[in-house]
């Protein structure tokens, strides 16, 4: 008795107590990055397809060939519910998930099979997944490779010969992607510009005739530009429709596929396991550099992650410098009193406004006040279309960096308090001034608070999703905001995020089955990157602690 | 104790003695440890006129007056809390930094009011230097903490700034051990290296002025006596003002010493003086240890 008394008064029970609270903590931390990363990175691996045959519960039967995306153990009870006829003395059942992708064929790329009846699972090396820009996968075996319409080749040969005739497809796509994103985009965003210019001479009543004819001859010169590369484009097209590829469906259809809605082809089951690996970095690669395609639930994430970071950027290059002179003024200038006090207390309570209030003031303020009014005094010429009022990358940059400006005030703050009072002496006691002190002596020690104080905004921004939605974000941007065009950051441009890329391909998504895996692969990409910027951050700020260790004794 | 003692005085009057030549007042120099010296003899650098400083509504110095001698080296003494260091901050206005102090009365320097409105505290302070109690070199390289007084003066040309940090380490007796890592941190120094350089820093800047703050008491001995015996050079160019909580070094290194009590100075004559033959009774009970 007296051995347990003297137990909790040694505060064993709470040593226990602390020592459990860090470690639920770690275990939640690791498990939510754990089942992130494992569904997320598991969705690029090559998945094996089976081919079987199914029995229906009224006895037809027919061949089901696809992935197997899933498995699960239901009650037996409320699958006969459904009308399954299931013996009495089966108290669960298995049923599986099978992707059969064939969409424009079957109209369901899943569906939920009982695994007792599925029979005679058989997985066939010549099984093949096309990766289609339209209608998803398909599945299925390679009956014949066709050019205009001619078979060329089929059984054993058509394989070598697919592989030889989509690469010269896939460079085709690429050249007309080129040109008629790059190229032909240059050419439209120029005859926009100088659509824009008439109007602005026309407004300002500065519109003769001889720039009348300029304008006229520079718009010839595009278009003839534009109408060379059009029949370039043409032939291109004619070019690139040439072969196209014919596979039998699992309900024995054959279907005709042209190769310029291919994107790749690979016959999983026949792949080594290094082929496996091989293939798996690469499927990751694509996932992280290509465009979003069908809705965003296929392709790749590159737009968002792109869209991210530069967010993330311009936001910490608003907001530190922002945030830095208003702790100075805070710290080193104003009076100490309570009107100071006041307003600190009310930039400490800006940090807890809801995100959702700061998007809401964004889209007012920013977008519709400020936006409007720069619209109106500098592009009258783009009228009615709006330029800066509309929400866009530069007001969802502003309006996160007023999210995060408290954090950083804040922080800062803390630095410079942290200053010993000796060093602001010895720098005065040399003949500086005020302003050299804390230019020369003071700022730059004070770097690693700062540091800290950007490194808890970025945490913060990137992860934020709701005023971004009211403030620039969108589902599918056309374009990058950084291109080739002058002035290269479009700052008035929307952009996409990986945040809302999560939620647009988790909810808004026509093929939710589909887009699953991707939500889990977005979730864990956005954690990397999160962390890469953090990371980041935390080196420069470390590098900035060693130099300027004088803080520490 | 008595040996390093003994030390330091003899490594200072060789100094003076070497230095006789240089000095505009060869003779009394020399004569400096035998004859009572007196302050009316000597040119006078700073002047206090009935100086009042209050902190708030509390008075901290109640009508100082004294003359400060050019190039000797002057030493402030009394227990902790008695205004030593309040009116050695005052001499280049660094209480200016302290919200709540207000002062009355003078302090002439150059015969100029230095709480005149018209002066340039900037320019006040870098003619008037001063050395902090704890070392505060800034954490640049060595070599940048010798040139930023320099860079603050607008001197960017290297070659001058070169010159002027090895004359500065050279002045302040650190050259030799830090010639080879002009470009290490300064931080990496050890205390007495650091006050040194924080010496070096300050004299880079061509005070006419040295106030030292207590300047040994965050110091082992060995780096005290270094410094000791860099105050016993540098005060053939500059008049130092010397704040010291340890008497034993006042006696050292100083030519005056002025005894502080309670805000008020009661006493104020030559070391040997002082010392040896104490006029008041405070003085005499403060320098035999019997309070502060």
């Amino acid at each position: 008795m007296d051995s347990l008394k003297l137990w909790f008064r040694k505060g064993e029970p709470w040593v226990w107590l602390n020592a459990g609270a860090v470690a639920i903590s770690v275990v939640m931390v690791v498990g939510l990055l754990g089942l992130v990363a494992v569904r997320g990175l598991s969705h690029f691996w090559p998945h094996t397809i089976i081919e079987g045959v199914y029995t229906e519960p009224d006895g037809s039967s027919y061949t089901i060939i696809g992935e197997v995306a899933d498995e699960e153990w239901v009650a037996a009870s409320r699958v006969r519910g459904t009308g399954v006829a299931i013996p009495e003395e089966v108290k669960v059942v298995k049923r599986m998930l099978i992707k059969t992708g064939n969409r424009d064929i079957t109209g369901l790329d899943f569906r939920w099979l009982i695994a007792e009846n599925l029979q005679d699972v058989t997985t066939p090396e010549q099984l093949m997944v096309v990766e289609r820009r339209e209608w998803g996968n398909f599945y299925g075996y390679l009956v014949a490779v066709k050019e205009n319409g001619r078979v060329v080749a089929s059984g054993e040969s058509a394989l070598a010969e697919l592989e030889a005739r989509l690469e010269r497809a896939l460079d085709l796509t690429e050249e007309i992607h080129e040109i008629e994103n790059a190229e032909i985009g240059a050419i439209n965003y120029q005859l926009e510009r100088l659509r824009l210019k008439q109007r602005r001479l026309e407004l300002d009543d500065a519109l003769t005739d001889a720039a009348r004819l300029e304008l006229q001859e520079e718009r010839a010169a595009l278009d003839a530009q534009y109408q060379g590369l059009k029949s370039h484009l043409d032939e291109l097209n004619v070019q690139i429709g040439r072969d196209s590829m014919v596979a039998r469906s699992m309900n024995g259809a054959e279907k005709e596929i042209p190769l310029k809605l291919v994107v790749q082809f690979k016959q999983p089951n026949a792949m080594s396991f290094f082929g496996k690996v091989a293939d798996y970095f690469h499927q990751l690669w694509l996932f992280l550099s290509d465009d979003p395609r069908e809705a965003n639930t296929e392709g790749g994430v590159f737009p968002a992650i792109f869209g991210t970071v530069l967010m993330v950027i311009l936001m910490s290059v608003i907001v530190t410098p922002f945030g830095v002179v208003a702790a100075v003024y805070l710290r080193e200038y104003a009076k100490q009193g309570p009107l100071t006090r006041t307003i600190r207390v009310a930039v400490n309570n800006l940090a807890g406004v809801p995100s959702i209030v700061y998007g809401v003031f964004g889209l007012g303020f920013f977008v519709y006040f400020l936006g409007g009014n720069l619209d109106a005094l500098f592009y009258p010429e783009a009228a009615p279309a709006p330029v800066f009022g509309t929400p866009g990358l530069m007001w969802a940059s502003i309006t996160l960096a007023l999210l995060t400006l408290p954090v950083v005030i804040v922080a800062t703050e803390e630095g410079l308090t942290r200053i010993p009072k000796s060093l602001r002496e010895g720098s005065l006691a040399l003949g500086a001034t005020k302003f050299e002190t804390i230019t020369k002596v003071i700022l730059p020690m004070s770097s690693p608070a700062m540091m800290t104080g950007l490194i808890l905004a970025i945490a913060r921004a990137a992860g934020e999703v709701a005023p971004l939605m009211l403030v620039g974000v969108v589902k599918l941007a056309p374009t990058l905001p950084l291109d080739g065009n002058f002035p290269y950051l479009h700052l008035e441009r929307k952009f996409m995020h990986l945040g809302f890329h999560i939620y647009d391909v988790g909810f808004q998504s026509p093929n939710v089955e589909a887009a699953r895996p991707l939500v889990y692969a977005t979730a864990a990409l956005l954690v990397v990157v999160i962390v890469a910027l953090n990371l980041t951050a935390i080196m420069i700020r470390n590098r900035l602690r060693e130099k300027y260790r004088a803080l520490e004794n | 104790m008595t040996e390093l003692n003994s030390d330091v005085m003899e490594g200072g009057s060789t100094m003076t003695a070497a230095e006789t030549p240089r000095s505009k007042m060869g003779k009394k120099v020399v004569d400096m440890d035998h004859v009572p010296k007196s302050l009316s003899d000597e040119e006078i650098c700073l002047e206090v006129k009935d100086f009042r400083l209050y902190y708030g509504e509390k008075r901290a110095l109640h009508g100082i007056n004294m003359s400060i001698p050019k190039k000797r080296v002057t030493a402030f003494i009394g227990p902790s809390g008695c205004g030593k260091s309040t009116l050695l901050r005052s001499f280049n206005r660094m209480n200016d930094l302290v919200d709540i102090c207000r002062t009355e009365g003078e302090i002439l320097f150059d015969e100029k009011n230095i709480f005149n409105r018209t002066v340039d505290v900037t320019d006040l302070r870098r003619r008037v230097g001063m050395v902090f109690q704890k070392p505060n070199p800034f954490p640049k390289t060595i070599y940048e903490n010798v040139a930023y007084g320099l860079r603050i003066q607008g001197i960017n040309k290297k070659r001058v700034i070169d010159e002027r940090v090895e004359w500065s380490l050279k002045g302040a007796a650190l050259w030799d051990e830090v010639k080879d890592r002009l470009h290490d941190n300064a931080l990496g120094l050890s205390g007495g290296q650091q006050q040194r350089l924080v010496i070096a820093r300050t004299i880079a800047v061509e005070p006419e002025v040295l106030l030292l703050d207590e300047p040994c008491s965050a110091l082992d001995p060995i780096s005290t006596l270094k410094v000791e015996e860099l105050i016993s050079e540098l005060k053939n160019r500059y008049t130092i003002v010397i704040v010291t909580h340890n008497m034993q070094q006042a006696a050292r290194v100083s030519d005056y010493t002025a005894f502080m009590y309670l805000g008020d100075l009661i006493e104020y004559k030559d070391t040997d003086t002082l010392f040896t033959n104490p006029e008041q009774k405070q003085t005499e009970d403060y320098i035999t240890g019997r309070y502060g």
